[in-house]
């Protein structure tokens, strides 16, 4: 098996070698590695990725809008996936980010879900038919269990999810009600002997 | 008194790095602390009578247990070498986590002596391999077997029976990544496995050589004496694969400083000294010095570095005797001033590291603070501006803003990956081939290109605008942000110009190993020597934290 020093490694200086910048190449490095932890096909999707680069017509997109479409060609998903994360602070208001194209999204989602850790919110992330909730980069939720290459996705949606309960007030009060069966009632001796009993708070 | 930390432009000089010592709060020295108390064991000794074979040594504390294992094979005089590119050793050895199997041991009976290109498992923690210093093993074993202990001046011109020339740790070749063990309090503080490995490495070669006497003239031989092998440490060789670590790992190299630094701070800013405490001092003082003239190099660039050490040394010490009164306040401080203004770097940073002796409470705790989370320090924080990243640079980088890049001398080497060995080397640009494949080491000349290309760009804009535009400079980008926070991050030199000395960046790294006697073959790799004068595992309970200096 693979360590997962071995896998970043490998990832940063393949990605170097084809072509990118060191410092993004450090990026990919840390994604795949990050894809490979949550049991992704990260170097699956990568070696495939470096090694047809050259055959695929790919178009950078450095500025993230809410629509978000190119023709006749697909997005790179590496600099898509980069700038989306350097860019999250200004794109977490949006409702809905959309993207048409993308060559190998499996690559652009590990940059997605460290967008989540900076902002705080789940993100969600559709790849055509494959959903994925990503819990700020600490877990990822999905209908998606091939370990599969996916070589393009037509239709890709990220929704930042306001943080709100997944529970109901009253579901909350009810499970409430019952941890405070685990608190003692205070007779009058326990309140004369409580913390900061008998002294004065209104000097 | 409140003494400010030492300014990291003079500090992460190279020069300054390549000054440093061993400490207290070396990694040898922490490690033999935090396992004093742990039950050695030799649980496997299965070596032929030329002392090939396996053998299985480990600590143990409660339900934990690190076990080395040994592999000791027939090496050919004829492939015996030190360098990177040897795929032979005399030994080979894994550090495994736990207990090891007898499926364990056959599978990495296989596997641990092709280090490289074997594969090991997260079961395993360390690898290393070593040869013997085939003079003094065969020595010791003809003397041991004819009943004499062998002859000291030797032993100690040499200094060990065996020399590494690697040790690997953290996912390498598929061993344990580091996540999987970072939570156990007794390896806080960096490289403690690794030491732990060496450690009983040497422990290894003192039982071979006995048994392989013993084997050769059992009614004659007697064991190797326990105070011999006490003064035998186990010897490294080390080539510029160690460099580019300090460059790559930069808030793991602020830490190590900066707990250096601290110490420091603390020591000077101690009011009143007591007697103990500075004739600690001068007592470690005084005797180390046997350490620098037992020193044994070859290399001229040495000998002038321990010949002005020693007279340096040797005057500060008829200083302290004749001049200097420890009972007046901050007398470390006093010390220190006078270091600067008299000496040269060498013996101030040797001083510094004899300073911390007395001061177990203030070193200690630092210790465990010397170790990094350093994917914490990752994401660039991209909502930041240009104006804040310029002014990060112009206050932490103005030494290397004055380096002019145009100049060949300046922009003269380029460090790159052997493909043979995927090891780090340097050469020179402009007569060697390679440099488009240059790694990104040279973080002098790329932070100065960040500046000039930060100048032509609007001061409001934001990081993630900029880099939008400039991808090239992403990796120095990240490396502003962290010394933003992380003020010994970043060596303040430029390590691709014609007066870089590489050995200077090995021996930063090694002084905080805990090594001593560095020597030089070359101005790109040396020899040193480990645990030399350290207690015997039997010895651990209850040993003497000054070793070094006994």
């Amino acid at each position: 098996m693979k360590s997962l020093s071995e896998i970043d490694t490998v990832s940063k200086r393949s990605s170097r070698a084809a072509g990118y910048a060191w410092g993004i190449a450090e990026e990919v490095g840390k994604n795949i590695r990050l894809l490979e932890i949550f049991s992704l096909p990260g170097i699956k999707n990568l070696n495939e990725f470096l090694n047809k680069k050259k055959d695929i017509k790919l178009k950078n997109l450095n500025f993230i809008n809410e629509d978000n479409t190119v023709n006749n060609s697909q997005y790179c998903p590496v600099i898509a996936g980069v700038n989306f994360l350097d860019q999250i602070k200004t794109l977490e208001n949006l409702k809905e980010i959309k993207f048409k194209n993308i060559a190998y999204p499996m690559l652009f989602l590990p940059f997605v879900s460290r967008a989540s850790e900076v902002v705080g919110k789940r993100i969600l992330l559709k790849l055509d038919k494959n959903e994925f909730l990503l819990n700020f980069n600490n877990s990822i939720s999905s209908n998606f269990s091939k370990k599969e290459i996916i070589k393009t996705a037509e239709n890709i949606s990220i929704k930042i999810l306001k943080n709100e309960d997944s529970f109901s007030e009253n579901e909350w009060k009810e499970l409430y009600k019952l941890s405070e069966e685990t608190f003692v009632e205070e007779n009058e001796s326990l309140k004369n002997n409580a913390a900061g009993a008998g002294l004065t708070d209104n000097d | 008194m409140n003494i400010p930390l030492r300014d990291p432009k003079i500090v992460m000089k190279l020069s300054r790095l390549g000054s440093f010592h061993q400490s207290r709060l070396s990694f040898l020295r922490s490690f033999l602390k935090e396992f004093k108390d742990w039950d050695y064991k030799r649980d496997l000794f299965e070596l032929n009578e030329n002392g090939y074979g396996t053998a299985v040594f480990s600590f143990k504390k409660k339900n934990r247990v690190y076990s080395l294992i040994c592999f000791a094979n027939e090496l050919d005089e004829n492939e015996r070498s030190d360098r990177v590119i040897a795929t032979k050793w005399d030994t080979a050895f894994t550090l495994f986590d736990g207990v090891p199997t007898k499926i364990d041991i056959e599978r990495l009976k296989n596997e641990v002596p092709k280090q490289e290109f074997g594969r090991l498992s997260y079961k395993e923690l360390t690898l290393s391999r070593a040869n013997k210093s085939v003079r003094v093993f065969n020595h010791v074993v003809e003397s041991l077997s004819n009943g004499v202990q062998p002859n000291k001046e030797l032993l100690a011109k040499v200094g060990y029976l065996y020399r590494t020339t690697a040790v690997y740790g953290s996912g390498k070749f598929g061993l344990a990544d580091r996540f999987r063990i970072k939570n156990r309090e007794e390896i806080y503080g960096p490289f403690r496995l690794e030491m732990m490995l060496v450690y009983l490495v040497r422990q290894f070669t003192f039982d071979q050589v006995n048994h392989v006497a013993n084997n050769k003239n059992p009614k004659k031989a007697v064991n190797l004496d326990l105070e011999i092998c006490k003064s035998l440490g186990i010897g490294n060789s080390t080539g510029l694969g160690m460099a580019p670590f300090i460059v790559n790992h930069p808030t793991l190299l602020n830490n190590w400083i900066y707990a250096r630094e601290v110490s420091l701070k603390k020591i000077r800013e101690i009011k009143n000294v007591a007697i103990t405490e500075s004739n600690l001092f001068k007592n470690c003082l005084k005797k180390s010095i046997k350490n620098i003239t037992s020193w044994n190099t070859e290399s001229e660039y040495q000998i002038k570095k321990i010949k002005s050490l020693l007279n340096n040394l040797n005057q500060f010490i008829l200083f302290l005797d004749n001049e200097f009164n420890f009972n007046q306040e901050y007398p470390f401080n006093k010390l220190y001033e006078y270091l600067e203004e008299k000496y040269e770097e060498e013996c101030v940073e040797y001083v510094v590291s004899m300073m911390m002796e007395p001061y177990d409470n203030i070193v200690a705790p630092l210790v465990k603070k010397m170790s990094s989370e350093e994917d914490k320090y990752f994401n660039i924080p991209t909502e930041r501006t240009v104006f804040e990243l310029k002014t990060i640079i112009k206050n932490k980088y103005s030494e290397i803003l004055k380096i002019d890049f145009e100049k060949k001398e300046n922009n003269l080497n380029f460090w790159f990956i052997s493909k043979n060995k995927e090891e780090p080397r340097l050469a020179n640009r402009f007569d060697e081939n390679g440099s488009d494949l240059e790694q990104p080491l040279a973080i002098a000349r790329d932070i100065k290109k960040l500046y000039e290309t930060l100048l032509l760009s609007k001061n409001s804009s934001t990081i993630a605008m900029f880099l939008s535009n400039n991808a090239d400079l992403r990796h120095v980008v990240r490396r502003a942000f962290i010394v933003e926070k992380f003020p010994y991050s970043e060596i303040q030199d430029n390590t691709i110009g014609q007066e870089i000395v590489p050995i200077d960046m090995l021996r930063l790294k090694l002084s905080f190993f805990g090594a001593l006697k560095f020597d030089p073959r070359s101005d790109k790799w040396l020899r040193i020597c480990m645990f030399q004068g350290a207690p015997l595992p039997e010895q651990l309970k209850n040993y003497d934290e000054h070793w070094v200096y006994n």
